[in-house]
């Protein structure tokens, strides 16, 4: 499986890293041998396996539905790049 | 006395209790080792006033005889942990600036039994690394160097990776144990690469809470210290059942401490066949061959075993790891913390941001996994996967149900390598460095590496054992009898004082 510079691009936007030129080939090269190195699963029979969902069986606790911590919008807005009253600040996104 | 430096935890421990140190002298030497050893560049982020007032509060228990468990023992926090009020990086630019809330449940768990934080560890960026050259911080210098023709070879040697400032840290003797986390091999290659002792426990002994995720199905916090007793110590302040991790089990946690010396007599020690990799170095299969001697010196009976899906576990977790950590990355996005670039519209903030933000190979392995997610390619790649995880955990099912208590391999394929030597041209190939821990990550199984020779240019080499779910005690016995059998590993002196 080869990545050319049009997957480059669809992969980067899909990840929400900007790309730049100079960069597409060399990622193209690298994601390349990443799945050529991955490729060998294909071999492998996997008919009437179920894929791993938990390492140990273990039961899920259950909590009563109520609230437990919170009110610290202090906390949760100290490192915030750019922030307004208790909000976080985005460029403007609806016109 | 001499360097309090040179003990080790349990030493130091005893040595507090019985008064013949302070905590307060304790941690100064501490301080000014690290400050001798910038060039190592282990520390991100040192805080030597938190560790002098915290030995201020020790010396005050102890006068009192109100010790806790760890009391005064000053140790290295990896900068995966966040910690309160503390700046926590994850070897990132992308959370600049970020200084946490709140602290992780392990290193507040280390806290509450007394121990002190002397800073915060190198890593590599976000934990994706085998020999720590990826952190943003730069990477961290081994105390270890090669021999060459009679003299050193002046090449700076990797401390392995992620946890190399954790283990460079140790077997410097700039604090008496650090924390480490291990989502492929991040405690045990490191710990091998420097001739110190790493433990991955069982996936859910330990509680992920505030410790910056990668891959939330194989990360798990551990100790990497300088010896197995030390491990045993630490891991069990570690350890323990925390609600705010709901994958974190509510178990009692054994006094591990107990385990070191136990008779290892009749214990059964699996010795698997697919790990005699084509290409395996003499040195290393030499190795692992004295391993077995001395565990059968020990009185453990010896036996072959099948582990026939142990080829497939490096891919299966190249394909597992980046697809969780596109999704758990995701989160870095300029809005809530970190790193913000400017952008004409909110895309393009969150594109240029990310960009910044991650280094080469963060941003490699976030496309990986964003790819392997995408539309169209999930059942292919992570399905497939996943069914190749359940066949890598079922093989060592076998192995436990048919009477083994543990598996002995080697820890790495090789000694550690210098700066520069491995990855530049292929990715791939800095990812073989986790072929014999990988497997472990996969089936959640808990596994100790441990020093046990050096190599032809006099680096270390470690063994790795490999443990049932939940017993980590065999692990520390089995450790505790080959660290007693194995030649002893004099760590560097401090060539790097400055």
């Amino acid at each position: 499986m080869s990545v050319d510079s049009a997957l480059v691009h669809r992969i980067a936007h899909l990840s929400r890293i900007k790309v730049e030129e100079t960069e597409v080939a060399r990622l193209g090269k690298e994601l390349s041998a990443i799945l050529a190195f991955v490729e060998e699963l294909n071999a492998v029979d996997v008919s009437g396996v179920e894929p791993l969902t938990s390492v140990l069986p273990m039961k899920m606790k259950w909590r009563a539905d109520i609230v437990n911590d919170g009110g610290k919008a202090e906390d949760v807005l100290a490192n915030a790049p750019e922030r307004e009253d208790q909000y976080f600040v985005v460029p403007k996104v609806i016109e | 006395m001499s360097d309090p430096t040179h003990l080790t935890l349990s030493e130091a421990r005893d040595a507090l209790r019985a008064k013949t140190l302070s905590a307060t002298e304790l941690v100064e030497a501490h301080i000014a080792a690290i400050e001798r050893a910038g060039l190592l560049n282990c520390y991100v982020t040192k805080t030597p006033e938190l560790a002098r007032a915290a030995a201020k509060e020790s010396d005050a228990r102890l006068a009192k005889g109100d010790a806790r468990p760890l009391e005064g023992l000053p140790l290295g926090i990896k900068d995966l942990y966040c910690t309160q009020g503390v700046r926590t990086t994850a070897g990132s630019r992308i959370l600049d600036g970020f200084t946490p809330h709140y602290e992780s449940t392990v290193s507040g768990n280390l806290k509450r039994d007394g121990a002190s934080m002397l800073g915060k560890l190198n890593l590599d960026e976000f934990a994706m690394g085998s020999s720590n050259e990826t952190s943003a911080f730069g990477p961290v210098v081994s105390p270890w160097r090669r021999k060459k023709d009679g003299g050193v070879d002046d090449a700076k040697i990797v401390p392995g990776g992620s946890s190399g400032g954790s283990s460079a840290a140790v077997a410097a003797r700039l604090c008496l144990g650090a924390t480490a986390t291990d989502t492929g091999g991040s405690i045990r290659q490191p710990a091998a690469f420097t001739g110190t002792v790493g433990i991955k426990p069982t996936y859910g002994r330990c509680s992920r809470w505030g410790i910056v995720a990668f891959a939330s199905s194989l990360d798990q916090a551990g100790p990497i210290t300088r010896s197995v007793r030390d491990a045993a110590i630490m891991l069990r302040s570690m350890a323990g059942h925390d609600p705010k991790d709901t994958t974190c089990v509510d178990a009692p946690v054994p006094d591990y401490e107990k385990a070191i010396g136990a008779s290892i007599k009749g214990r059964r020690i699996g010795v698997p066949k697919e790990y005699r990799l084509d290409g395996l170095s003499a040195e290393i299969a030499g190795l692992w061959d004295q391993g077995v001697q001395w565990l059968k010196d020990a009185g453990a009976e010896i036996v072959e075993i099948s582990l026939p899906h142990t080829r497939h576990a490096l891919p299966a977790y190249y394909i597992i790891a980046p697809a969780e950590a596109s999704s758990n990355l995701a989160r870095y996005d300029g809005v809530r913390y970190g790193l913000r670039e400017k952008g004409r519209d909110i895309t393009d903030m969150y594109e240029k941001t990310r960009a910044k933000g991650f280094g080469a190979e963060v941003r490699r392995r976030v496309m990986i996994g964003t790819y392997v997610l995408s539309a169209g390619y999930y059942d292919a790649y992570y399905v497939r996967a996943q069914k190749i995880r359940s066949l890598i955990k079922r093989d060592f099912d076998v192995a436990f149900e048919a009477g083994v208590d543990a598996v002995l391999t080697p820890a790495t394929p090789s000694p550690a390598f210098a700066m520069g030597e491995k990855g530049a041209a292929d990715p791939v190939e800095m990812y073989l460095n986790d072929v014999f821990t990988v497997t472990v990550n996969m089936a959640g199984l808990p596994g100790l590496a441990l020093p046990a020779g050096l190599s032809a240019n006099g680096l270390p080499l470690g063994l790795q054992l490999i443990g049932k779910p939940f017993d980590e005690e065999t692990l520390f016995a089995l450790g505790a009898a080959i660290e007693a059998a194995a030649p002893k590993i004099e760590l560097p002196d401090a060539w790097w004082a400055q």
